[in-house]
């Protein structure tokens, strides 16, 4: 199979499409928990009380209400070998945790956007994942496929308490929301870390992913919600809304800055970067990312061009060890690894020559 | 760079976490990365838990005294003991919230910022809640509305808080 056609099969439309403010913002994710009632949460329930949960959710998502947002389909994880777990977690579907869940199971719609993970920590997770800045998007659509699965399952709600969740830390709204940045001016410029540290001051939290420092590795960062009690579904999507806006703007600053007051680096460094992707050997995933970082902004100040802009979520995820390992075949070391990450990166630059 | 926890091989996996200000790195070969387990994968994905977290705030918390001839706190749904739950920071099921909510005391208004749920109620199943909640929001308007002396305003919303107990009423 060409590399082309194995990323179209394998990835999901997340990792495919654009979204607005893309340019800075890879992925907005909504996550919500929920529980039924008067039975234990997965930590304590025997395999019967799993499985049979997981048949009360497979007919609840038989439902007209809930066919009517998309096709779904359960995927089992005792069914599915080591590489596709590992791929549903690359592609961000799944957590590891459901991984070393006894009983887990998966509900997948067709394009992937929501995921429902069965006997996790929870007994629902639902998730979105949409390209871009749609987090409104992304709760909207949670918060039907919710209000669906409603409609026949009994979740547990306390009046004062929410939604009750098996961690205290979720409890209430039972919501997770992130967005996930490509901030490589704000750490050229080193700015970052002030900005940053404000972030993590107003309820938010912030992890660099693959990340070192400051210098975060691919300078991607995540952003997240950390109360899910005593605020409400929109005024924690508002306030994680401001800060992302302020980050897209400061970020779209500084790469006006890089261009007007350093034009000569920023295009040396960029096309070095490009230089090494396209004829490396060997590289590792810190290396590859850092690379990956530049190409992209490289793109985007039209500096590079004929390159698609989606190479930097669609290799970070691809040249995960599940990936490698589901597209090449077979098992390997973390050094073969480098040197099929390196072919990969190579493979993939030469796919876009032809555009 | 050298795996920081074997330093035997190269470390492969690298993390960052700020978490409230405070900043975290881990540089970790696969091997170390798999055996910390969750911890570094989770944050290799973007997921956190704080789990670990809150049963450290539980552990300083004093308002749980361990007295010898009192039985421990049990949940009678599940069995989980509060030592248990203090252990691995997660509930058995959703009675427990109401089974330790002595021992639980100061907690969630800690890690979160308040103990009162203002954001989403389940469409089918609490409609009642919903009533009530509206209910609340009605008076507190009145109220307002008769110290602003507009009470054709107050007598309106009058009118719709009496409807509003009725419906309760007749569902309870």
């Amino acid at each position: 199979m060409s590399l082309s056609d194995f990323l179209s099969n394998a990835t999901s439309k997340w990792l495919r499409d654009d979204g607005p403010d893309s340019d800075i913002v890879i992925s907005s994710r909504v996550r919500i928990a929920r529980n039924l009632t008067d039975r234990s949460f997965p930590m304590l329930a025997s395999e019967r009380d799993k499985q049979n949960l997981l048949d009360e959710v497979a007919a609840a998502v038989k439902q007209p209400d809930v066919q009517k947002l998309g096709r779904f389909e359960l995927l089992k994880m005792g069914d599915l070998t080591d590489v596709e777990k590992q791929v549903l977690v690359e592609k961000h579907l799944i957590s590891p945790a459901l991984l070393e869940a006894q009983g887990g199971a998966v509900i997948l719609r067709e394009d992937e956007e929501i995921s429902v993970m069965v006997n996790e920590e929870d007994h629902l997770r639902l998730q979105c994942l949409l390209p871009g800045y749609q987090l409104d998007g992304a709760y909207q659509i949670v918060n039907r496929l919710d209000d669906a699965l409603e409609e026949t399952l009994d979740f547990s709600f306390d009046e004062t308490k929410g939604y009750l969740t098996a961690c205290p830390t979720n409890v209430g709204t039972g919501m997770r929301a992130s967005v996930m940045m490509h901030l490589p001016a704000l750490v050229l410029t080193g700015q970052i870390g002030r900005i940053l540290s404000a972030v993590t001051h107003v309820g938010l939290a912030v992890r660099g992913i693959y990340g070192e420092g400051t210098d975060a590795l691919g300078n991607l960062f995540q952003i997240s919600n950390q109360i899910t009690l005593g605020q409400s579904e929109e005024e924690i999507i508002g306030n994680l809304h401001g800060v992302a806006r302020q980050l897209v703007d400061h970020e779209r600053g500084a790469r006006q800055y890089l261009l007007r007051d350093g034009k000569e680096q920023i295009e040396d460094r960029v096309c070095r970067s490009f230089g090494i992707l396209a004829y490396a050997r060997q590289i590792d995933s810190k290396e590859a990312m850092q690379r990956l970082s530049d190409v992209r902004l490289g793109i985007d100040l039209g500096i590079i061009k004929g390159v698609s802009a989606n190479i930097l979520k669609e290799l970070m995820v691809a040249t995960q060890p599940g990936f490698l390992q589901k597209y090449y075949g077979h098992e390997m070391s973390p050094a073969m690894r480098d040197v099929k990450r390196a072919s990969l990166m190579r493979e993939r630059l030469r796919m876009n020559d032809g555009e | 760079m050298l795996c920081e926890q074997c330093g035997e091989r190269p470390a492969t996996v690298h993390f960052t976490e700020i978490v409230q200000g405070q900043k975290s790195e881990y540089h970790l070969c696969e091997a170390c990365a798999r055996e910390k387990g969750q911890a570094a994968y989770e944050a290799m994905i973007g997921a956190f838990s704080v789990n670990q977290l809150l049963s450290g705030l539980l552990h300083l918390d004093p308002t749980a005294p361990q007295r010898s001839d009192t039985p421990a706190p049990r949940c009678e749904s599940c069995g989980l003991t509060f030592q248990q739950f203090a252990q691995v920071g997660r509930f058995g099921c959703p009675d427990c919230y109401q089974a330790f909510s002595r021992e639980l005391g100061t907690l969630l208004k800690r890690v979160q910022s308040s103990d009162q749920h203002t954001g989403k109620i389940p469409r089918r199943r609490g409609g009642v809640i919903g009533a009530r909640r509206e209910l609340n929001r009605l008076r507190q308007e009145m109220h307002m509305r008769v110290v602003e002396e507009r009470f054709e305003d107050a007598a309106q919303l009058r009118d719709r808080i009496r409807y509003l107990e009725q419906q309760i009423e007749s569902q309870a």
